[in-house]
């Protein structure tokens, strides 16, 4: 067991001081930054709409999406990380050298929730310069463990995918589903305000929970808290196995 | 150097752009499938926008309709600039200017590249969006001036995309632009129309920024019919832009020959 931390602090510890000394640690956010600065900037009117019934307002409402599309980014982007490890032979050396694999996964899964505390970080200050209104007090630490969660996810999904391919083609595959899956989620209105194919593929999204009592953190309101951090750990649980099998797959390979 | 000869060899660098475009299944799967799957999602999404009062139509399917056209041509800019840039890289390019062909020909083969991809993306566009309901108010002859005007658009970007790639030579910066594309298309008023924009800062920034213009000529036969104004202004942008961003890519090649 002593292998396994020892593996992870090791890998994690390389991991955070590559991004540490690289400027584009960042770069995570940028697509956030971006998403939340057109859409709470050009679509407040949007809060007008009859049935929206989001008491923080359409900014706060946009921002909580923005900060979970900013964690799962920092996830792909560990991926991609990894990814590239594999291609410029590190990842394989490292293999040779662990005493026990697992930690591999874990010690990425730990450097990549430094880089979505960064990066959260940076698009939480960008929203509270925009005046974003916190009214949640002890509720958002419910707000941050799913924050947390999601990233765990991502990351795990990353993971999976950049073992099972090595190669920094894998980058894609790995961005494109969780793009998928955060917009097909309600982004610019509630559920209830859906139609639709869209509000068929929202019920069915599993994100689409976990957003929804995100958001409730925020506002002071938790809603469907349970279901939120089930769906989450289920992920978590699930994403954990898919690595693991990615990580079995790569050891094949050689 | 005849007129004929000069077009003689646009037509076979176009006819070679075109043909590498369509040998690269990807480029043209990416350049069709995902703007139209971001309008799904945007005009799904969005369906409720079109209860705000003030809202110009009560279908916001209709209104977004100018985005994936829009999207489109940014794509095809980066794909055509791409290009262009990886011939720089490969060598391409030096071996070109040894040869009696004149570099500018090079510069409208492209553009004729971006005029066939332009062309074939609003056509697929306009067949896939009024078989989701999109409804064009100026009819017929407005749907021949809606591709016409995407076509202009498309060309505008691609002699930006020219600029980029001829002045650095690589694929990646090219590459790299692509975000700034891509927000300065969302800083506009192509999800909600001006007037409606609350933040004076973003309505600011969506009146300065010709994308709007270039969308509401758009939007305009969709969802207005024939409006003089919002017309003149999107042709008026639409081909200024061309003009600058082709007349700075003939400059930057004639830099980089010289």
């Amino acid at each position: 067991m002593g292998g396994f931390f020892q593996v992870a602090w090791a890998v994690a510890g390389r991991q955070i001081y590559k991004y540490f000394t690289n400027p584009a640690f960042l770069a995570p956010a940028l697509f956030p930054l971006f998403f939340f600065v057109a859409f709470a900037g050009g679509l407040t009117r949007v809060g007008d709409v009859p049935g929206f019934d989001y008491a923080a307002g359409y900014i706060a409402f946009q921002y909580v999406w923005a900060l979970l599309q900013a964690v799962s980014m920092g996830g792909a982007f560990t991926g991609f990380s990894i990814a590239g490890d594999f291609e410029n032979g590190f990842a394989r050396r490292l293999m040779l050298a662990a005493s026990n694999r697992y930690g591999i996964i874990l010690g990425y899964t730990i450097a990549s929730l430094v880089r979505a505390t960064m990066t959260g970080a940076l698009v939480t200050v960008i929203a509270l310069v925009t005046g974003i209104p916190i009214s949640g007090g002890f509720d958002l630490f419910g707000l941050i463990g799913l924050a947390v969660l999601v990233n765990i996810a991502a990351t795990l999904f990353g993971a999976g995918v950049a073992m099972l391919l090595r190669t920094q083609q894998a980058g894609p595959l790995i961005r494109t589903p969780i793009f998928l899956v955060l917009f097909l989620a309600p982004v610019f209105v509630p559920l209830n305000l859906l139609t639709g194919w869209i509000e068929t593929v929202a019920r069915l999204n599993p994100f689409t929970p976990i957003l929804t009592a995100a958001r409730g953190f925020l506002a002071g309101d938790p809603t469907d808290v349970a279901t939120a951090f089930a769906i989450s750990a289920a992920l978590v649980v699930a994403l954990a196995l898919w690595a693991v099998y990615g990580l079995r797959r790569a050891e094949k390979a050689g | 150097m005849s007129g004929s000869s000069f077009l003689t060899q646009v037509w076979a660098l176009a006819r070679r752009s075109i043909v590498r475009t369509m040998r690269q299944p990807a480029v043209i799967v990416s350049a069709l499938l995902f703007p139209m799957m971001f309008f799904s999602i945007n005009a799904s999404g969005l369906d409720a926008a079109s209860r705000i009062p003030g809202f110009p139509t009560d279908s916001y399917l209709d209104f977004a309709f100018a985005f994936p056209l829009v999207q489109a041509s940014l794509f095809g800019a980066i794909t055509a600039g791409s290009d262009l840039a990886r011939d720089i890289e490969s060598g391409f390019f030096d071996r070109l200017s040894l040869t009696p062909m004149r570099p500018v020909a090079l510069l409208g083969g492209m553009l004729a590249g971006v005029v066939a991809l332009g062309l074939l993306q609003g056509v697929v566009f306009l067949a896939v969006g009024l078989l989701m309901g999109v409804n064009v108010s100026s009819g017929i002859p407005g749907m021949f001036v809606l591709v016409v005007l995407t076509v202009l658009v498309a060309l505008g970007f691609g002699g930006i995309g020219a600029i980029l790639a001829i002045r650095t030579g690589s694929v990646e910066a090219v590459e790299s632009a692509f975000p700034l594309f891509f927000v300065s298309i969302f800083l506009s008023s192509i999800n909600l129309p001006r007037n409606l924009i609350e933040a004076d800062w973003f309505r600011f920034v969506a009146t300065i920024n010709p994308i709007s213009y270039l969308v509401e000529g758009i939007r305009s036969l969709v969802i207005t019919g024939w409006d003089a104004q919002a017309l003149f202004l999107g042709f008026g942008c639409a081909i200024a832009i061309m003009v600058l961003a082709i007349g700075g890519a003939a400059a930057s090649l004639r830099t980089r020959v010289a």
